[in-house]
């Protein structure tokens, strides 16, 4: 259970930093520019993968880098929470980076090098959001991610591009400076200190005196400045950063940044607040009430919208809520489904992205109602569509239905049935608005003009490049449905069995 | 007199050397020719004068609250009149900023100011000489002399290198800035005739009587809040910024607006703790007003220049938010919070003054669209775009942090009516920002077949020295600003024991007969604050 001191926990923060500059000098030769992406990214996620063992017997990293003022610094700090995510997100850039290449030259953008840089920042300021020791860090990791990804949500430089930036801007800086920052300055007039209480996730840092309404006021705060999470009312960031290429909207709005949302908010309840206090005040079921709303109306605005994009969107912010309704039941069980579920999600989630580009790409059709008889021509595609679908559905053997199995344990474990009702609602509706496109696509009606149009559209290898990528995430979705153990260990590490 | 100074040991008189290496370097600037040549005596003057500051810091004493490297002079020994000079935390920071900030003046006016350069040059060297006698003098007499010698050379800045509206500008500052002053004037005399000194120190340990302290304070403060400049007085301060030339711009920015939190310091607060305490409350609302009113006209603005001037207003709000905290970390975050306005809106007016020398227009809409042609431009624009709302990881967020965490663990309800200001600093610099660097507000870029633009050349070497300078500093202090609190730790905490021991010796019914109704509606105001 030693806390390791050392340096190496920079390298998986610098080494897409350092990729991002040398994408930025090798932008006139584009072969070698996305070797370095790609390159960048396996080194990133073998970084990670270089630290889990020590994880994985119970021990943990620590480092600070500079002290600000007494109690506020730049230190990481990694455990089995921070792998997690950090091992996520770094292995599917991995994939994304491959499918980026085939999207981007199959559309033939432009701006490609300001789009590889942008893309390599943000994931590195993830990674030390999640290998972030404090709530400063965590702070300075979060706003970075907000302002990199806004060159790529407006990527398109066009009237649309730029509303959706706005807007998109406008909600994450406006939350993080309206909440979060009184929050953190909250938070560090009662305890003295940001740094996260890592021993457990029972008690947190506030003094056993604490004020219950400052505790209360620093907590909302907290849950509506990382707006990044999509919790209704600020989640409509999310459906107008869908203008953004699709490879931002897969690795980006699917898994990095709203994970970053996510994420924080289950460090700052575990590490900062500590499951004793939020029980105390009521604030952990008030939590579950209020993001089971979100998950209850993103899933029913999803089974209206028949831009798949948008409809995948809705999807995401019904889906994150999970997570945050997980580790608000603090529970062992259901903080275990929470928890899972960052991984779970992101793997099927990007995986439904990946679908959506390549069904883009491909064919042009960014609308379900026009993909009728598409499976027949893209039959990997849709059949990995269709996998990752049963997960976010929560069937057995997808990687969702472990989820769902742990939250639905938490929600027995402390007898409320009617969080229970919303799991198995909101599965029934998340099982509305999938099918649907499933089925539409090998059973329904071609466009007139689709009409008498066969041969495979994944033979390019363009196309190829982009589906690879796809079929091994759904892959992998159901092979961590099957075997979900290495994530239990590293989850239980942290939660206690 | 020594239980206040601590003399100087270093081999040479150093604050008369840093202060007369300028005032010498004026007067033989009077004698050279030729603009190539005057241009490097003014760089190699200031320069030399940055050099030569430097053991101020690397050889100043942290722990003690004294005045260092201090030297007295006889001067006029009826009046009790001495020449003495002496730094302490408070003061060594600032002279420093104005030595490092010269240089930078002189460079970004090598291609902008095109006539009368000797003028030029003279001007700017006086002007360092008296910026530098505010912070340095230990005594309300010089602190006046030089106070007013400021005033002479930036009028002439503004009116003779100035934009279209010069006189209307430079006369506008002129008045504003005298009128504060005279009151200044009437508060050192009346100091000089209760106390018979003129010696800040010692008028700094002596008590004054309620109703005295109110009379000087209130004095004081109009010519610090006019200075600093504080609404509703900020009205001069668009108007010299917009008409100023480069070099003035960054020198009001950067250093003139620094004197005004200088002075509450500096006189308000050890001299007047007791009025400081009863005014606390309307100059902490004055102050939050400062900060969204400056924010929120910031936003409307079309002229760049104009909007870092109101966005100015509104971080001098965060400076006199923090004095008047009259706590540790208030005055800390004050402290920070002046030094990085003067690195990063000076550097956004270098900016400014870069791009005004290419397309000769200040209005966003000539200027946007600047990504692809000018890269490396709008990646230090971006850098100081990202400083000036305090993003995280840059020197302005450190103070803007400590002020913010002085007012939450005083008066919840202060810091909570200072974060509108925080939102709208963002929402003003992300959209100047994102016009510059893209396209303007319609979504469509301007020029793009305009053929003036595709001549816009991207920063030269010199550019790019001036303003990487001032980026080592916004990471620099961002990240690690421990060595700056470090240097300030001991006065600050001596001027807050200062103030709070100032309080209690007051004579209490003094208090209530005079200012009963004051203190009536101050402790009305301060129910509502106190959370």
């Amino acid at each position: 259970m030693e806390t390791i001191i050392t340096s190496k926990i920079l390298l998986t923060t610098a080494i897409p930093m350092v990729a991002a500059l040398l994408i930025m000098a090798s932008g006139k030769k584009p072969n070698i520019r996305e070797t370095w992406s790609i390159i960048g990214a396996v080194l990133t996620f073998l970084s990670v993968v270089n630290l889990v063992p020590h994880i994985l017997n119970g021990g943990a990293y620590e480092y600070t880098l500079f002290t600000l003022y007494p109690g506020i610094s730049v230190k990481f700090h990694l455990d089995g929470l921070g792998i997690l995510f950090a091992g996520t997100a770094s292995f599917l850039w991995i994939m994304a980076g491959f499918y980026c290449v085939g999207y981007m030259r199959g559309l033939n953008e432009h701006a490609q090098t300001r789009f590889y840089v942008c893309y390599a920042v943000s994931v590195g300021a993830a990674m030390g959001a999640a290998f972030a020791g404090n709530l400063f860090t965590l702070y300075l990791f979060y706003e970075i991610v907000s302002i990199f990804t806004y060159p790529l949500v407006a990527h398109h430089q066009d009237e649309e591009g730029y509303e959706g930036a706005k807007k998109y801007i406008t909600y994450l800086m406006f939350t993080s400076k309206a909440f979060l920052l009184p929050a953190m300055v909250l938070i560090y007039i009662q305890c003295g200190t940001l740094d996260f209480a890592t021993a457990d996730i029972v008690h947190g840092i506030f003094p056993n005196d604490a004020n219950r309404w400052l505790v209360t006021i620093s907590f909302l705060m907290c849950l509506f400045g990382f707006a990044k999470a999509g919790i209704m009312p600020l989640h409509n960031w999310l459906p107008s950063a869908m203008v953004a290429p699709t490879p931002v909207s897969a690795l980006l709005h699917a898994v990095v940044v709203v994970k970053v949302g996510v994420f924080s908010i289950c460090r700052i309840m575990l590490s900062v607040f500590g499951t004793q206090l939020l029980h105390q005040f009521h604030l952990g079921i008030f939590t579950a009430y209020f993001v089971s709303f979100t998950i209850i109306t993103a899933s029913i605005i999803a089974l209206t919208k028949t831009n798949l994009k948008a409809r995948l969107a809705y999807s995401t912010i019904s889906q994150l809520s999970y997570i945050v309704l997980g580790v608000a039941m603090l529970t062992p069980n259901a903080v275990t489904g929470g928890l899972i579920h960052i991984v779970n999600h992101a793997f099927s989630k990007i995986t439904l992205f990946f679908c959506a580009g390549a069904i883009m790409v491909a064919s042009g059709k960014k609308d379900i109602r026009e993909m009728g008889g598409l499976g027949h021509r893209m039959p990997l595609t849709m059949i990995a569509f269709g996998l990752a679908s049963l997960s976010m559905i929560g069937a057995p053997p997808v990687s969702g239905f472990v989820t769902k199995w742990f939250l639905a344990l938490g929600a027995m474990d402390i007898h409320n049935v009617i969080l229970l009702v919303v799991l198995l609602a909101s599965s029934l509706l998340n099982a509305g608005y999938f099918v649907p496109v499933f089925l539409h696509s090998f059973y329904g009606k071609p466009l007139p003009e689709d009409v008498g149009q066969t041969g495979s559209l994944e033979s390019s290898p363009l196309i190829m490049l982009m589906v690879i990528p796809l079929c091994i995430t759904s892959i992998l979705s159901v092979l961590f449905g099957i075997y979900p153990d290495l994530f239990l260990k590293i989850i239980h590490m942290m939660v206690g069995t | 007199m020594e239980q206040y100074l601590i003399y100087n040991t270093l081999s040479y008189p150093i604050l008369s050397v840093v202060l007369g290496i300028p005032l010498v370097g004026a007067l033989i600037a009077i004698f050279l020719k030729g603009d190539g040549l005057l241009k490097s005596w003014g760089l190699l003057v200031t320069l030399v004068t940055a050099v030569v500051s430097l053991p101020l810091y690397i050889r100043f004493d942290p722990s003690t609250a004294k005045y260092q490297f201090a030297e007295v002079y006889r001067w006029f020994p009826a009046l009790h009149l001495n020449f003495s000079v002496g730094v302490d935390g408070i003061s060594v920071l600032l002279v420093l900023l104005t030595t490092f900030v010269m240089p930078l003046c002189i460079l970004c006016s090598w291609n902008y100011i095109k006539d009368r350069f000797k003028e030029f040059i003279f001007v700017v060297l006086v002007m360092e000489a008296a910026m530098l006698g505010v912070f340095i003098c230990l005594n309300t007499f010089l602190f006046y002399i030089f106070w007013e010698a400021m005033l002479i050379p930036m009028y002439l800045l503004i009116a003779v290198w100035g934009g279209q509206r010069k006189d209307y500008a430079s006369i506008k500052f002129f008045i504003y800035t005298l009128t504060g002053s005279v009151f200044l004037l009437v508060a050192i005399i009346a100091l000089f005739i209760k106390t018979g000194t003129f010696f800040i120190p010692e008028l700094m340990a002596h008590h004054y009587s309620y109703q005295y302290q109110m009379w000087i304070f209130l004095a004081c403060a109009l010519a610090f809040a006019i200075k600093i400049p504080m609404f509703p007085l900020h009205t001069w301060l668009p108007a010299a910024h917009v008409e100023a030339p480069t070099a003035g711009s960054v020198i009001l920015a950067s250093i003139l607006l620094k004197m005004g939190g200088y002075g509450f310091l500096r006189f308000c607060l050890p001299m007047a703790p007791a009025a400081a305490l009863t005014c606390m409350p309307y100059l902490l609302a004055l102050s939050i007003m400062s900060i969204i009113f400056g924010g929120y006209l910031a936003l409307g603005q079309s002229d760049i220049k104009k909007l870092i001037a109101y966005s100015s207003v509104g971080h001098m709000g965060f400076v006199t938010l923090g004095i008047f905290l009259l706590n540790v970390q208030g005055i800390k975050g004050a402290m920070l919070q002046m030094i990085n306005h003067g690195i990063t809106t000076g550097a956004l007016f270098i900016c400014i003054g870069i791009i005004y020398e290419r397309t000769h227009s200040r209005e966003i809409k000539d200027n946007s669209a600047l990504g692809m042609m000018m890269p490396i431009y709008i990646t230090f624009l971006g850098i100081f775009t990202l400083s000036s709302f305090a993003f995280p990881g840059t020197n302005s967020f450190v103070g803007e942090l400590l002020v913010l965490i002085g007012a939450f663990s005083k008066y919840k309800l202060v810091g909570a009516l200072a974060i509108p200001g925080a939102i709208l600093a963002a929402a003003y610099m992300l959209r100047l920002f994102q016009k510059m660097a893209w396209a303007d507000s319609d979504g469509h870029a301007h020029h793009h077949d305009d053929g003036d633009h595709h001549a816009l050349k991207d920063l030269n070497g010199r550019e790019i020295v001036t303003l990487l300078f001032l980026t080592v500093f916004v990471f620099w202090i961002g990240l690690h600003p421990a060595p700056l609190l470090k240097v300030m730790d001991a006065s600050v905490t001596h001027l807050v024991d200062q103030v709070n021991s100032g309080m209690q010796h007051l004579p209490p019914m003094e208090h209530h007969e005079h200012h009963a109704w004051l203190l009536q509606v101050g402790s009305l105001l301060k129910k509502l604050v106190v959370f």
